[in-house]
């Protein structure tokens, strides 16, 4: 079991014949992922990597039938419109890899999918992979495996980090998603750990967090109210500098909520396990598993 | 992108948000001339991009023009210290000569974007005057927020529920109402990040006036506000980092430790961090090289961060998804052939096209020490910059 994306996941690539989009569509394919059409605008017609594309996602549609997810790589000035266009035509899981999307537009983003049953992951962010079934961002396959336990990260490469440590252990993964770090995103840490929770499949979190923002404590509540399953939680800056942007937009520390210190807190009390080092996310999870005997 | 206050100023006057009438100046003679042309007492303050200028001298009254041409003589040219600039401070290279008001109640008001619930917010509070995060720590019932549904935009309404909140009513309502719908329409339009005015000012002959105003505006939107970037002051800006980011390093930030570090994603970057500080060691820079698959960008990085004198060594934290690791190797060994002092470099690589990486690197010969996960690439860093 897993969440979002499976085997039979019906994959549509915008922006599938841009430079990475292209990479990264033929890494998607050689994982098993069914990606059965791309839309580039202007080339319809033409066909990149065995897979046909479109003008429109309209068109795609009507040529290949229903499509479950769309990946996105188009460029930032432009990547709003086309989450719109892939909103528009009712695309349940929408993935927007795009990295620098003007925050307003993801504001309107936002407010178009409010009350929709849309799920947006991103932008800015790795996508999602259900190891041995489905790849649908720009993840290194090779270390994800098959296995039990979810992973939900605000940032990309720490996904790889946390995986990479779990995969070396023997834990495999059911689902990982990477939720991305901007200021605005589609699907927070704490919906992700909702679906995690209620999947079969999945039968203990991984959680990495960042400083700045809220989303941590949010999650935490979410815990503490309703997550049985064991949580294990990483938060990454605990020694970056405050009121200094790392990066990621939302990686700030702004008042005192933004700290590594009091998501740790928040997070505890909640009653995961925090994993203080990065590099002891997978061993701190091995302990929690064979405590939990899962 | 930050502006200074006579810049976020100016375009506040474009949107018909009231201010206090002056010019900017950048020599003694000059201010003298705004002082004598606005025929009244005048406030000189320093234009750097932080605030707490008063607290570090930054801000004199004048109440004749040969005073604020004494005032701007001596902060013209000085290197002011506040609380936000750290103990180096900034120079000053301009002053804003303003007409001094004559405050009844000082306020705060500001538009910024609330990430939890996706959407712009009014924000305000009758603390005005002090730092908003201080209010929100000591007094958090003091401050009020309104949020804008962006299909909808601004509504009167809610104009006047934050109006009458901060006590802005009677005569006060309408022209604080516009003020605020103003300044929504100006962080609307010019994709701001945060427009802030601290203090919003009633004055004495009862009217509202932005005393302050500080504008920061999204980077990402930058490609279609030509007008805005113009007003970008790299000399507000530290040095290194103006220069990556011309190099195409958008995630340079200087620290204070010796261990240089090339990583990829600005999660990753922090918990390098966090590993070697872990690890006993100190950090020189946080630096995220992204996802651009182009060598030179790893040289450019690897310059950057070997033109600070207190690195003692490098180490890059690749973890390939989008990177590829083959295109940083190739990277690594034209920055190595290239390096004047040959700095110990540890690297920890691993994902999309690790093996050809590998391949290359052993290839060209060069000394890198390499490291199979994060915790020993941490130590063999710290174990390198100690040598």
């Amino acid at each position: 079991m897993s969440i979002l994306v499976d085997k039979n996941t019906r994959v549509l690539v915008q922006g599938i014949t841009g430079r990475e989009g292209g990479f990264q569509t033929e890494r998607c394919i050689e994982y098993g992922t069914k990606v059965v059409a791309g839309v580039t605008p202007g080339r319809g017609g033409e066909s990149a990597f065995g897979v046909p594309v479109f003008n429109t996602i309209a068109g795609a549609i009507e040529a290949q039938g229903p499509i479950d997810c769309s990946l996105i790589f188009v460029p930032a000035p432009f990547a709003a419109d086309a989450i719109l266009e892939a909103a528009d035509c009712r695309i349940k899981v929408i993935i927007c890899i795009t990295e620098g999307i003007p925050t307003l537009d993801m504001m309107t983003v936002k407010r178009t999918l409010d009350g929709s049953d849309l799920t947006l992951i991103g932008p800015n962010c790795p996508g999602v992979i259900t190891p041995g079934e489905c790849r649908v961002g720009i993840m290194p396959g090779s270390v994800f495996s098959q296995g039990n336990v979810g992973v939900v990260s605000r940032s990309g490469t720490l996904v790889y980090e946390a995986v990479d440590q779990l995969t070396r252990l023997g834990i495999g993964q059911s689902t990982c998603v990477g939720v991305g770090g901007d200021p605005i995103i589609g699907t927070t840490t704490r919906q992700v750990l909702e679906m995690f929770n209620n999947d079969p499949g999945t039968k203990a979190i991984v959680m990495i967090g960042e400083i700045g923002g809220t989303a941590e404590q949010e999650a935490a509540e979410y815990i503490k109210a309703h997550v049985k399953k064991p949580v294990i939680a990483f938060i990454a800056g605990s020694t970056a500098p405050a009121g200094r942007r790392m990066g990621h937009a939302g990686a700030i520390i702004a008042g005192n909520t933004g700290t590594a210190a009091a998501k740790k807190a928040a997070l505890t009390d909640a009653g995961a396990v925090i994993s203080d080092s990065p590099a002891e996310i997978g061993a701190t999870a091995a302990r929690v598993l064979k405590e939990r005997l899962l | 992108m930050k502006v200074h206050e006579y810049q976020a100023k100016e375009l506040l006057a474009h949107y018909s948000v009231p201010i206090p009438k002056g010019r900017v100046a950048s020599t003694p003679a000059e201010a003298k001339a705004i002082a004598t042309e606005l025929g009244v007492a005048v406030v000189v303050k320093a234009q750097i991009h932080a605030g707490g200028r008063g607290k570090g001298g930054g801000i004199k009254l004048a109440a004749t023009p040969v005073e604020a041409e004494t005032a701007a003589g001596q902060i013209i040219g000085m290197t002011l210290v506040t609380p936000q600039t750290g103990p180096e401070g900034r120079l000053v290279r301009k002053v804003l000569i303003e007409e001094q008001t004559q405050i009844d109640r000082e306020l705060y008001f500001a538009v910024l974007i609330d990430s939890s619930i996706g959407r712009a917010i009014l924000m305000g509070s009758q603390a005005g005057g002090m730092e908003i995060e201080e209010v929100a720590a000591s007094n958090p019932e003091q401050i009020h927020r309104v949020a804008i549904d962006p299909a909808a935009g601004f509504q009167p309404y809610q104009g006047r529920e934050l109006a009458f909140a901060l006590g802005l009513d009677g005569d006060l309502l309408r022209p604080a109402v516009a003020l605020m719908q103003n300044l929504y329409r100006l962080f609307i339009e010019k994709d701001a990040s945060l427009a802030e005015i601290n203090p919003l000012v009633v004055t004495k002959d009862n009217r509202v006036l932005a005393l302050d105003a500080k504008l920061n505006f999204d980077d990402n939107a930058a490609f279609r506000h030509q007008d805005i970037l113009a007003l970008r002051d790299v000399e507000e800006e530290d040095p290194l980092e103006v220069r990556a980011q011309a190099e195409g390093i958008s995630n340079y930030v200087k620290l204070d430790g010796n261990i240089g570090c090339v990583v990829n994603g600005a999660g990753l970057a922090m918990a390098t961090m966090d590993a070697i500080k872990l690890a006993g060691g100190e950090p020189a820079n946080f630096l995220d090289i992204a996802t651009a698959n182009d060598p030179q960008r790893v040289v450019n990085a690897l310059g950057i961060i070997t033109s600070d004198p207190n690195v003692k060594a490098i180490l890059f934290n690749i973890f390939g998804g989008m990177a590829r690791v083959d295109v940083i190797a190739e990277g690594i060994i034209a920055a190595h052939n290239s390096m004047p002092a040959k700095v110990p470099i540890v690297a920890r690589l691993a994902g999309t096209n690790l093996d050809e990486g590998l391949k290359m690197l052993a290839d060209s010969g060069i000394h890198v020490e390499r490291a199979d996960d994060l915790g020993e690439a941490a130590r063999k860093a710290v174990a390198a910059a100690t040598a």
